[in-house]
């Protein structure tokens, strides 16, 4: 009888992330090699330093953090990876910065699959790519079961603000057009319908998208006209405006039928009793432009991939500082005010 | 969109308004009875565009705005218990009881759960065996058919972990109330067009009579409105106290048989709290014996939680038609939809969170 000695290996190729993925051993970089690298790799990542040393062009730092936390993590138009890539590039871009550099820390939960992650690093590393961004360092963690819902991802973004360029809230002029980049709601309403409990089905996707480009254009043909750009994520066109009207002190008079909303979006705001101006978008701009130069910005975002609907939805006014007012397709006028907290279906 | 857009055409809304200034010739009163109603008048600033002669108030149709406060106590206490998976439509959760909401009960790791059906419930008790489910019934007659429908389908099935709580409430003897108070000031209505899909409308003929008030079934829309408020202009301008129906799309006389069937089999009638106003005897829908398992108060021995209404808030009156919003000395000052006194700041269709939201100061 011969006795063949075997001991156990550990088990290295996994399907599910586990708890030692997290650990910094032989696991974690089993994660980097076979996840993260193949997609992300760049001369910077390579090195596998803990920090990027970085050298930048001359001018004013912008920098700015989001986190990334939306369920589900794959929606219609998008995912959560493509999300924070594109998240936090428009959040550098609308203040009239080019962005560059991007760092992405993970928070994954046990059990996560593998092939689901790797979609999701793979649409970031595509993401960065079309944004002209790069991910140059990052840091994973792993928690136990419940304790995340499933993956988090905060990205941070440095970018280089354009020499003459001065975007705040606060340069609102009188006189100053408004202009909505596209649809509003879609992203929002795309979350909305695909989550569980609705017993409707729709074909709405998220308008999940970097505006850099686009936003660059603009700042070409304009650079000084330019007052304020944001992009209405949370809480809407109404929340973006809100805050561009309270920062400034100056009115924002807004015109309800110039307001584009897909109708598909329009149908299931209407069933569930929310107002499109305060659902999220993740690919839309609202630009404050001198109204002489209002045209040419026009012009100039028609002819952008993420701007082909843009229009202007209102102007600046001396009226009612710090308030947002809608002139109704009926010729009354109505408050836009911020949403409150979490959107709630009505009952009837 | 179809069925929406042919509603709100400004042309035939400018067209409906030019009518209703020919036709008025004095000071009328009109109380539109429901916060669906409310909330698009205001949204849409209709009241600004009418001619200053008409006055609209605003009615206790709101079915969160009226919920009693001891009846959310009582929901924050089946809530908050571990067995229980606690399921409500959307805006309920953020409607305070006396210092507390069912957001912030999920906050501190309450099961609570939206649901748009209260058949999904009985999904959730189904497939949570271990689980109590309970579900928020409240609302006016609109509501009440699926409300019935739940109980009556957990009843046939046989499921035990399910449970409604119920606050029911029935439009007509509201209607009642309002003309009996000696502070009434209303001369017609707008009834309420999804309610009358379900009951019809020949249930208002006697309150027209008694009360010699002209009511008339109207829809939501801008142009519906607006064909309710010129039909109630014209009914009282030649003294007729009679239901005329606007909102013939959705509504016939009868109602939905089927809907009231389900409702007189599950429901019976019973006497209701309404918040800010008070008891109103037979205003309300109860179990009747033979569901009596399927009543959550009952279930988690609740029915002893009594409540108090904040001194401050003035939603009874304005819930009546006899206070606007802006007049409450609390509104937009100690009452806003961040720290809402009363339910009517709370819901989206309430009088005074519409107000808030949309009305020019």
């Amino acid at each position: 009888m011969t006795i063949t000695p075997l001991c156990p290996a550990p088990i290295m190729q996994h399907e599910t992330v586990q708890m030692a993925h997290g650990a910094g051993g032989r696991l974690s970089q089993a994660l980097m090699q076979r996840i993260f690298m193949p997609h992300l790799h760049n001369t910077f990542l390579d090195l596998l330093d803990d920090q990027a040393k970085l050298d930048l062009p001359p001018g004013r730092i912008a920098f700015t953090t989001d986190t990334y936390v939306v369920s589900p993590m794959f929606f219609p138009g998008g995912n959560i990876g493509e999300l924070a890539i594109n998240g936090t590039v428009n959040d550098l871009a609308v203040g009239g910065a080019k962005p560059l550099y991007l760092s992405a820390g993970f928070v994954l939960e046990e059990g996560l699959p593998l092939s689901e992650l790797e979609l999701i690093v793979k649409s970031m590393a595509e993401a960065a790519r079309q944004a002209g961004v790069m991910i140059v360092t990052g840091d994973t963690k792993v928690v136990g079961k419940g304790q995340c819902d499933r993956i988090f991802i905060n990205t941070s973004g440095i970018g280089i603000i354009r020499e003459g360029v001065n975007l705040s809230c606060r340069n609102l002029k009188p006189g100053d057009s408004i202009i909505l980049s596209g649809t509003v709601g879609d992203h929002g309403m795309a979350i909305m319908t695909s989550r569980e409990g609705l017993s409707f089905q729709s074909r709405i996707t998220s308008d999940c998208a970097a505006l850099n480009s686009m936003i660059g254009a603009i700042l070409d043909v304009a650079p000084t006209s330019i007052h304020a750009m944001r992009d209405p994520t949370r809480g809407g066109v109404a929340a973006t405006l809100n805050e561009l009207a309270s920062s400034s002190s100056m009115g924002i008079a807004i015109n309800e039928i110039t307001i584009p909303v897909k109708p598909e979006v329009r149908g299931a705001c209407e069933l569930l009793g929310i107002d499109p101006l305060h659902v999220a978008n993740e690919g839309k701009l609202v630009v404050a432009v001198a109204a002489e130069e209002a045209e040419k910005v026009l012009r100039t975002m028609h002819s952008s991939e993420h701007g082909r609907g843009a229009v202007i939805i209102g102007s600046v006014v001396n009226d009612h500082p710090g308030m947002v007012v809608m002139l109704t397709a009926f010729g009354s006028r109505r408050i836009i005010d911020l949403p409150l907290g979490e959107q709630l279906p009505r009952i009837c | 969109m179809k069925y929406i857009d042919e509603y709100r055409d400004p042309e035939l809304a400018r067209k409906l308004l030019d009518e209703i200034r020919r036709k008025a010739t004095r000071h009328w009163t009109v109380m539109e009875i429901c916060g669906g109603q409310t909330h698009s008048i205001i949204r849409n600033g209709i009241d600004q565009l009418l001619p200053e002669c008409i006055e609209l108030v605003h009615g206790p149709g709101c079915p969160v705005c009226v919920t009693p406060l001891e009846s959310i106590e009582r929901a924050l206490a089946i809530a908050g218990r571990e067995e229980v998976i606690f399921t409500s439509f959307g805006d309920m959760l953020r409607v305070p009881g006396n210092s507390r909401d069912l957001l912030m009960v999920r906050s501190e790791g309450g099961d609570v759960r939206i649901l748009f059906s209260p058949l999904e419930a009985l999904q959730i008790a189904r497939d949570n065996p271990s689980k109590e489910v309970v579900f928020f019934a409240v609302g006016f007659e609109t509501t009440a058919p699926a409300n019935a429908m739940a109980v009556w389908q957990a009843n046939r099935e046989g499921i035990e972990n399910f449970s409604v709580l119920v606050s029911q409430v029935m439009v007509p003897p509201a209607m009642r109330a309002i003309l009996s108070s000696p502070g009434n000031r209303v001369q017609g209505f707008l009834a309420a067009g999804h309610v009358c899909a379900v009951m019809g409308y020949q249930e208002y003929e006697p309150v027209a009579r008694e009360f010699q008030v002209p009511i008339v079934p109207t829809g939501f829309e801008p142009v519906d409105l607006l064909a309710g408020i010129l039909k109630t202009v014209e009914l009282l301008e030649e003294g007729r106290a009679e239901v005329v129906n606007r909102y013939g799309r959705v509504v016939s006389r009868e109602g939905n048989r089927v809907a009231q069937e389900i409702i007189n089999q599950v429901f019976e009638v019973t006497d209701r709290q309404w918040r800010g106003i008070g008891l109103i005897a037979g205003s309300g829908l109860g179990l009747r014996e033979a569901f009596a398992r399927y009543d959550a108060e009952k279930k988690f021995n609740v029915a002893h939680i009594r409540a108090e209404e904040s001194s401050l808030c003035m939603s009874g009156s304005v819930l009546q038609g006899m206070l606007k919003p802006g007049g409450c000395p609390a509104f937009a000052r100690e009452c806003t939809p961040e720290h809402p006194l009363g339910a009517t700041m709370v819901s989206s269709e309430g009088a005074c969170a519409a107000y808030y939201n949309y009305h020019l100061k």
